[in-house]
């Protein structure tokens, strides 16, 4: 193409001039065209490798969200109950001291100077009315009708099986909604297309309602209220979000103690309760199965819907042993293998003579023990699992939880039950929903922008009576949103890799050392296949390396690799030179799960601990995570950073010292 | 050219470039690919056509790692494509794959390529890796489809700027791009469109356009 420049006034007559003319021109769109194709291939794959940068790490983090859950359980046991409860045991208790708060909203007043809403039960559609202007302003919802719905709230979801049956008539449509994840703008734009719940519009709303969008506690107070003015016609399914101790890690639990300053605990303590209250899955006509997450080759309906629902507070809790023991003395058979399902059958029928549903008592005084090993890992499997396109029933690697599940898996429950499709959601899909298994199961994701502005769509099935399902996907703009597609893909994909080279950065001894042992020379450099295969082995993200190379680390005309350039662009917030960098960065890798676990210990939220809570917990915590202690390196650290040496640490200011700083970040506002 | 000579080809064409360094290699891989022949070692069948695949066995004392890493990158790319996991991808996906590999093909350059790694007796809307690789690293090997410097595409521009005003008008870019060359479709044009056009004048400010639109990547490909 270098010839448009030379071919210029070479030809002599007039006609020659205009055919060269012309051929220049065609060259030159030609050019412009292969050009354009390319760039525009080039965005599309970068704006594919963004999303596949975060989902990666999102469900690492997960991962490792399972692997601390114990960790913080065991915090929360001893710091965050309200009453104190010395005894370990969590769940029957818990139920007993949700009692005696289920009435606590009587006694919290609401002044005259609050100008929300005022619910009167039993709600109308009036007051639903009332909360979508309100939350349309940005009003908070008072405690006292915080406190009074989640109570009446328990009420109703205590008379629903396990398993929801709803049929749905000829004449009607039914939606169906995936994850939310406190995104309120995707929840008014899907009552705005589709309108609100009613009769004559049902709809089931897939779990995943709270978490990481900021309007958490609005959509649950939303989907509850109508819940309650429509209890037949409103579905609710437990997601993996719906779970105390993912909550503290993805920020609903902040989000509740940040809007609730004075009654938060209570209204947290109380939805644990509600959570485990929320079916487990929901059958359309026989035909439709509706779960969170998926199926593994032991799901076992009848199971399922006669274990007792409540026992699990928490999915990221295994069950105690004991009863586990207890369990197989009663069974004659070792728990964690799936027996067949008539045996099933016989044996939860004997030991289980109560049923989950319909029960008005608050506690159990019988079932001391917890949920047994199997009934948690059926539960599991349900909230957990992700479909894949080969055979085969695997464990779920990625999340740490749940399975993978092959289309044979799905064929064999659909048929053993009589099933005709399966919806979940659970998973993140770029246009809202997916079918897979040869369109047996579909998913559904109804949060828009999940991970950035215009990353994604989100959608809601319609189902016809004949079961057909038609989707409709939106996604929410800002008004003020002047970028074209273009500039869109780029910011996202700004983000992504700002969000994996904060990862590379923290990570940062364990990849020196893995580049370290392919440098036997150590002269700087390693071949790109080394890097690639020591940024996996450390990381474990499965990213197409290669491919983001050039954006990670600096490569030679040789194509060597520099490794250590990839930790050029960023520093911590703090200079902390003194102190031994594999401390600062445990540091900056756990810095969110260290605000958890100070929120916890902070009784009063006043944002402050004293230096020995302090020392106690980074003991406790570096114990569990088998890393050193570094007392004397820890005290020093604090003390430097402790800025009004008072013996008081301001936590945040503490932690903020451990952020990540992009040296030369000009991300556009 | 036949697979088999075109590995013997390919091999000719790497030493000539590091000639001095594997001279005595050079020996020693003629003699490899001879016995091989001769005694049909690693002689392994890939549809109609024929390869032996153990001729390259040797390469990797002289290649620097060089071709291997290419391979690497290629397979990382098709594997971003292949969603059954099984070693295939759409066939509609090969344009997006050999751009991301940094070329910049035009759509006849393109189904050129297709030809070579489509099934030869029908085509059954998949290509497999074991076709799709050896084409890639010659594609890459070759430097071919290079990409377009600014400068060149600034003049590309020009040549459409009859006048000579620094800008198209939106009908001009519009009557090039679809009735010209290898046009576009309705739906490429709106798209650079929505990122081309300047709204207020209604004009396609091409230097500011292609500004915005060179990434700063380096694609120099180990050598």
């Amino acid at each position: 193409m270098e010839h448009i420049v030379t071919d210029m006034g070479c030809n002599a007559s007039i006609d020659d001039r205009a055919e060269s003319k012309s051929e220049k021109a065609i060259k030159a769109a030609v050019l412009i065209q292969k050009w354009y194709r390319s760039t525009r291939a080039r965005l599309e794959i970068s704006r594919r490798y963004s999303l596949t940068i975060f989902q990666s790490i999102e469900y690492a983090d997960e991962q490792d969200q399972a692997q601390l859950a114990s960790f913080f359980t065991f915090m929360l046991e001893r710091y965050a109950d309200p009453d104190a409860v010395a005894d370990a045991s969590i769940s029957p208790s818990v139920s007993h001291q949700a009692d005696s708060y289920l009435t606590e909203y009587e006694n919290i007043e609401v002044p005259d100077s609050y100008c929300g809403p005022r619910l009167s039960f039993p709600l109308t559609l009036a007051d639903a009315n009332a909360l979508l202007h309100a939350f349309k302003d940005g009003q908070l919802l008072h405690a006292h009708y915080v406190l009074q719905l989640l109570c009446e709230t328990r009420r109703v979801l205590k008379e629903k099986p396990n398993i929801n049956l709803v049929s749905v008539s000829y004449s009607k449509e039914i939606t169906v909604c995936g994850d939310l994840h406190g995104n309120l703008d995707d929840l008014f734009l899907i009552f705005y297309k589709n309108g609100l719940p009613s009769e004559k519009k049902p709809y089931v709303f897939n779990g995943d309602f709270v978490d990481r969008g900021r309007n958490s506690m609005e959509i649950l107070i939303i989907l509850f209220a109508f819940l309650l003015i429509y209890p037949n016609d409103v579905h609710l399914n437990r997601g993996n979000h719906e779970d105390y101790v993912i909550n503290l890690r993805y920020g609903f639990s902040s989000e509740v103690l940040n809007k609730y300053k004075v009654h938060g605990k209570v209204i947290l303590y109380l939805l644990q309760d509600v959570f485990s209250w929320l079916p487990l899955a929901t059958i359309i006509n026989k035909k439709v199965l509706i779960v969170h997450g998926g199926i593994s080759n032991t799901t076992d309906l009848d199971f399922l819907n006669l274990l007792e629902r409540n026992k699990l507070k928490s999915l990221m809790r295994p069950p105690k042993p004991e009863a586990d023991r207890e369990e197989q003395a009663k069974e004659g058979t070792p728990a964690a293998r799936p027996s067949t399902c008539a045996a099933n059958e016989h044996v939860t029928r004997k030991t289980r003579g109560v049923s989950s549903s319909g029960s008005t008592e608050l506690s159990r005084p019988n079932s001391q023990s917890g949920p047994t090993l199997k009934e948690w890992k059926q539960v599991l499997d349900i909230l957990w699992s992700d479909p894949r396109k080969q055979n085969g029933c695997v464990p779920n690697k990625r999340r740490g939880g749940g399975c993978y599940f092959g289309p044979d898996t799905t064929a064999r429950l659909l048929e053993r039950y009589n099933l005709k499709m399966l919806i979940r959601s659970h998973e993140f899909k770029r246009e809202g929903y997916e079918l897979t298994h040869g369109g047996k199961v579909i998913t559904i994701f109804s949060a828009s922008n999940y991970y950035e502005e215009g990353s994604n769509r989100g959608a809601y099935i319609r189902l016809n009576p004949d079961l057909i399902p038609h989707f409709v996907q939106y996604q929410v703009r800002e008004c003020t949103d002047k970028q074209n597609y273009w500039e869109r893909v780029k910011t996202i994909e700004r983000s992504a890799l700002q969000t994996l080279r904060e990862k590379i950065f923290a990570h940062r001894s364990t990849l020196t050392e893995a580049f370290a042992k392919y440098d036997c020379n150590n002269t700087g450099k390693i071949s790109v296949s080394d890097w690639a295969a020591a940024m996996e082995s450390v990381l474990c993200l499965e990213l197409p390396w290669r491919t983001l190379q050039f954006h990670l680390v600096k490569t030679d005309t040789d194509g060597k690799v520099d490794y250590m350039s990839c930790f050029h662009n960023m520093e911590i917030a703090q200079s902390t030179e003194e102190v031994q960098p594999a401390l600062v960065e445990t540091l900056c890798k756990y810095r969110k799960d260290l605000e958890i676990i100070f929120n916890i210990m902070d009784e009063d939220q006043s944002g402050l601990i004293s230096f020995d809570e302090f020392r106690k917990t980074w003991r406790i915590f570096s114990s569990h995570l088998g890393i050193d202690a570094y007392d004397a390196s820890i005290d020093k650290l604090a003390q430097s950073i402790d800025y009004n040496k008072d013996d008081y640490i301001d936590f945040s200011e503490f932690l903020e010292a451990f952020h990540v700083v992009h040296k030369r970040d000009k991300k556009p506002t | 050219m036949s697979d088999s000579a075109f590995t013997v080809f390919f091999f000719f064409f790497r030493i000539t470039s590091a000639f001095l360094k594997y001279f005595s290699c050079l020996l020693l891989h003629l003699f490899w690919c001879f016995y091989c022949h001769c005694t049909q070692i690693g002689n392994k069948s890939i549809g109609n056509s024929s390869v032996n695949l153990s001729f390259a066995f040797p390469m990797f004392l002289f290649a620097d790692g060089a071709v291997a890493e290419i391979e690497k990158k290629i397979i990382e790319a098709f594997e971003v494509f292949d969603h059954e996991c099984n070693k295939t991808v759409d066939v509609r996906e090969i344009g997006s794959i050999v751009r991301s590999l940094g070329c910049f093909p035009t759509e006849a350059e393109l189904h050129e390529l297709l030809a070579k790694v489509e099934e030869e007796e029908e085509p059954t809307g998949y290509i497999h890796l074991e076709k799709f690789l050896p084409v890639m690293t010659k594609v890459l090997l070759d430097r071919s489809y290079r990409p377009i410097p600014e400068d060149v595409l600034l003049h590309a521009f020009e040549a459409l700027d009859e006048n000579k005003c620094g800008y198209l008008t939106k009908d001009e870019l519009v009557k090039y791009m679809t009735e010209e060359g290898e046009p576009f479709t309705e739906e490429e044009m709106e798209e650079m469109l929505s990122s081309a056009l300047d709204p207020e004048t209604n004009t396609v400010l091409y230097r500011d356009y292609i500004s915005m639109m060179i990434v700063d990547e380096p694609e120099d490909l180990p050598q």
